[in-house]
C-alpha cells in the first residue's frame, strides 16, 4: 500500500460492488415500516395512509380504553414475574454451568436450557395447551400462574445466555482469595461473584422483560378467557377495523424496546 | 470426561465428586421449571398424538393411530378410499418453499449488509450493529403489523402509486403468499445480519488483498475468498431464519389473512375449529422433526467448519 492520500482515491480491497448500496437499501427496508408506524400514531385523522395533522388523541384514546388498561396491566405483572423468577434460576445455572471441570449430564443441562430457542414457538405453545387444559380440568383453578410458568420457562435462556457470557469472562482469582481470607462461600458470592455478574444479570433480566412483554404465541395458546395481554390484544383487533391506537400502542411498547436494548447495549459496552 | 494421564488422588476425586454436586443443584430450579413448561409438554403431546380426538376438542383416553395418517392421508368418508392429503401436503410444500425463499432474499440481502458493517471503521461499527438490534429486539407483531401498513390495499405504496397515477386500482399485496414472503424477510432479515457479521468481523483482509495481487477479479475474490471464509456464518444464519419461519404462526396469520396457511397455522386449527388435538400433536411433532434435522444439518456443519478454521 502506497500513503494513505493517494490510496484512498484508488483500489480498495474492502469495497464491492454495489454492497453499499444493498445495505443502504437494507437499512432502510428496516426502518421505513416501524417508522412510518410511529409516524401515524400521531396523525390527527384515522386514516393510516393520509396525513392530517399532529395530534396525540390516539394515545389518549388507547389509555382510555378500558380494555387496553387491563391488557397493560396483566402484561407488565407476568413480564415482571416471569424476568424475576427467570434471571434468579438463570443466575444459578449459570454459575453451575461455567468456570468447572466437565461434569457429566452437562450437555444435557444445555440442552434443556436451550430448548425454548430451538423448538418452534408454536410446538411449545399447544404443547403447553395440551396439558394446561388437562390441570385446569382437574384443579379448575384458571388464574395467571399458568402465563407465568411458561413465560418463565421461556425466558430462561435468553437470561442465562448473557449471564453465562459474563461470568466466562471473569476468572476466580479473586473467589479465591477471598476463601483464603477465610470467607465462607455465601459470603464470597455476596460480596465478589454478586457485584462483578452484577451487569450480566441486569443485562438478562431485562431481556427476559422484553422477551415476555412481547411475547405473542405462547401466551395466545396458554391464556385463559378474559386473560389478554397487550400482543394477544392487538392480534386480536389486527382482524377488525385498524385505527391509528394500534399504532399508538405498538409505538408505547416499541419504546420500551428501545429503551432496554440500548441499556443493554451500553452494559455490555461498559465491559470492554 | 477429560483426558488427564495421571492418576487423580482419593481427595481431588471427593472434591471433584462435590463440585458436579453443587452444579447440578444449582441447576435444579430452571430445570425443574423447564422440565414442567417446556420438554415435558412434549412428551405428553407426543403421547396426546396417539389418542382418539374428543367430540368438543380434547381427546378420548384410548389409542388410534388416525392422528398420524390424517398427516399425509385422508379417508374418502363415502367410498373409504384412501387418498394422499393434499390440503396438508400443499400447506408443507408452501411452509417448506416459503421458508427457503425467505431464506435466500435475507442472504442476498444480509450478506452485503454485515459485510457494510464488517468494513466500516471500528468505531461506526457499534453504531450499525445497534441500527440492526433495534429491529431484532421489537415485538414481532408490531413489525408484522408495520410491514402491513405498508402493503395495505389503503397503505402507503398503494396510495402513493394510485395519487401519482401509474395504478387506477390499489394492487391486493395482502394476504397473498408475497406478502407472507416479504413479512417473514422483514422481520427475520437481523437473524441473518448478525451471525454473517461475526464471522465477518474476523475476516483476515489480507487474505482478499492477496486474491488481487493475483490477479482475481472482484467476483472471483468473493466466490473463492470471503465466502468459504465467512460459511459458517452464512450456516448459522440460514440456519437461523430458516426454523422460525417454517413454524411461522403469527406472520402468516397477519399477512396472510387465514386463507394463506402456513404449518404453524393447520397447526393452530386442529386445536380450533378443527377440534382435532391428536392431529395438532402429529404436526407438531412433524414440524419439530424437520427443525431437528435442519439442526443436526447445521451441528454438522459447525462441526466440519470448526475444526478447518480454529
Amino acid at each position: 500500500m502506497t500513503s494513505p492520500v493517494t490510496s484512498k482515491a484508488q483500489f480498495s480491497v474492502r469495497k464491492l460492488p454495489g454492497f453499499t448500496l444493498i445495505a443502504i437499501f437494507c437499512f432502510v427496508l428496516l426502518y421505513v415500516p416501524i417508522l412510518t408506524l410511529v409516524l401515524y400514531s400521531f396523525n390527527s385523522g384515522s386514516s393510516l395512509a393520509l396525513w392530517e395533522g399532529f395530534s396525540i388523541k390516539w394515545y389518549y384514546s388507547a389509555w382510555q380504553n378500558k380494555a387496553v388498561q387491563e391488557a397493560t396491566g396483566l402484561s407488565i405483572v407476568i413480564a415482571l414475574q416471569a424476568a424475576l423468577y427467570a434471571t434468579v434460576v438463570a443466575t444459578m445455572a449459570a454459575l453451575g454451568t461455567t468456570r468447572t471441570r466437565p461434569y457429566r449430564g452437562q450437555t444435557a443441562i444445555y440442552t434443556i436450557i436451550n430448548q425454548p430457542l430451538m423448538v418452534p414457538e408454536i410446538v411449545t405453545a399447544v404443547a403447553l395447551l395440551i396439558c394446561f387444559a388437562v390441570v385446569k380440568e382437574i384443579t379448575q383453578y384458571r388464574g395467571i400462574t399458568y402465563l407465568v410458568l411458561a413465560h418463565t420457562a421461556f425466558c430462561i435462556p435468553f437470561a442465562y445466555l448473557p449471564i453465562r457470557a459474563r461470568l466466562e469472562g471473569m476468572n476466580n482469582l479473586l473467589e479465591t482469595a477471598a476463601a483464603d481470607l477465610y470467607a465462607t462461600p455465601w459470603r464470597s458470592f455476596r460480596y465478589v461473584t454478586l457485584p462483578l455478574l452484577w451487569p450480566g444479570i441486569l443485562a438478562g433480566a431485562m431481556l427476559a422483560f422484553v422477551i415476555s412483554l412481547d411475547d405473542v404465541v405462547i401466551t395466545e395458546f396458554v391464556k385463559s378467557a378474559g386473560q389478554d395481554t397487550l400482543p394477544t390484544y392487538m392480534l386480536g383487533q389486527l382482524r377488525r377495523v385498524i385505527t391509528p391506537e394500534m399504532n399508538a400502542i405498538s409505538t408505547a411498547l416499541l419504546a420500551i424496546s428501545v429503551v432496554m436494548v440500548s441499556l443493554i447495549f451500553i452494559l455490555n459496552r461498559k465491559k470492554t | 470426561m477429560t483426558t488427564e494421564q495421571y492418576q487423580l488422588s482419593a481427595t481431588e476425586v471427593k472434591v471433584q465428586q462435590q463440585q458436579a454436586k453443587r452444579n447440578w443443584l444449582l441447576c435444579t430450579p430452571a430445570l425443574i421449571i423447564l422440565g414442567v413448561a417446556a420438554s415435558g409438554p412434549l412428551l405428553v403431546m407426543f403421547y396426546y398424538s396417539f389418542l382418539t380426538p374428543g367430540n368438543y376438542g380434547g381427546v378420548e383416553f384410548e389409542f388410534s393411530s388416525q392422528g398420524w395418517f390424517k398427516v399425509f392421508f385422508n379417508k374418502d368418508i363415502f367410498t373409504d378410499s384412501v387418498g394422499i392429503a393434499d390440503a396438508h401436503l400443499s400447506i408443507f410444500w408452501r411452509s417448506i418453499r416459503l421458508s427457503t425463499m425467505t431464506t435466500l432474499v435475507c442472504l442476498i440481502i444480509g450478506f452485503p449488509t454485515a459485510y457494510f458493517i464488517a468494513t466500516r471503521p471500528q468505531k461506526d461499527r457499534n453504531f450499525w450493529l445497534f441500527m440492526v438490534t433495534i429491529p431484532f429486539w421489537t415485538n414481532l407483531l408490531i413489525r408484522t403489523f408495520a410491514i402491513m401498513e405498508v402493503i395495505r390495499n389503503k397503505g402507503i405504496i398503494n396510495n402513493v402509486l394510485t395519487s401519482i397515477d401509474i395504478i387506477d386500482a390499489p394492487i391486493q399485496m395482502l394476504y397473498t403468499d408475497a406478502a407472507i414472503l416479504v413479512g417473514m424477510t422483514y422481520v427475520y432479515l437481523p437473524l441473518m445480519i448478525l451471525p454473517l457479521y461475526a464471522s465477518m468481523e474476523k475476516l483476515d483482509f489480507n487474505l482478499i488483498e492477496a486474491g488481487y495481487d493475483l490477479y482475481a477479479t472482484r467476483f472471483r475474490v468473493l466466490k473463492q475468498v470471503i465466502i468459504p471464509l465467512v460459511k459458517p456464518g452464512v450456516v448459522a444464519g440460514s440456519i437461523l431464519v430458516f426454523i422460525p419461519s417454517l413454524g411461522a404462526f403469527v406472520t402468516p396469520r397477519v399477512l396472510g389473512g387465514g386463507k394463506r396457511m402456513m404449518l404453524g397455522n393447520l397447526i393452530e386449527l386442529q386445536f380450533g375449529q378443527g377440534r382435532n388435538w391428536p392431529l395438532g400433536a402429529a404436526l407438531s411433532i412433524t414440524l419439530l422433526f424437520i427443525v431437528m434435522v435442519a439442526l443436526l444439518f447445521y451441528v454438522k456443519n459447525a462441526q466440519k467448519s470448526g475444526l478447518k478454521y480454529d
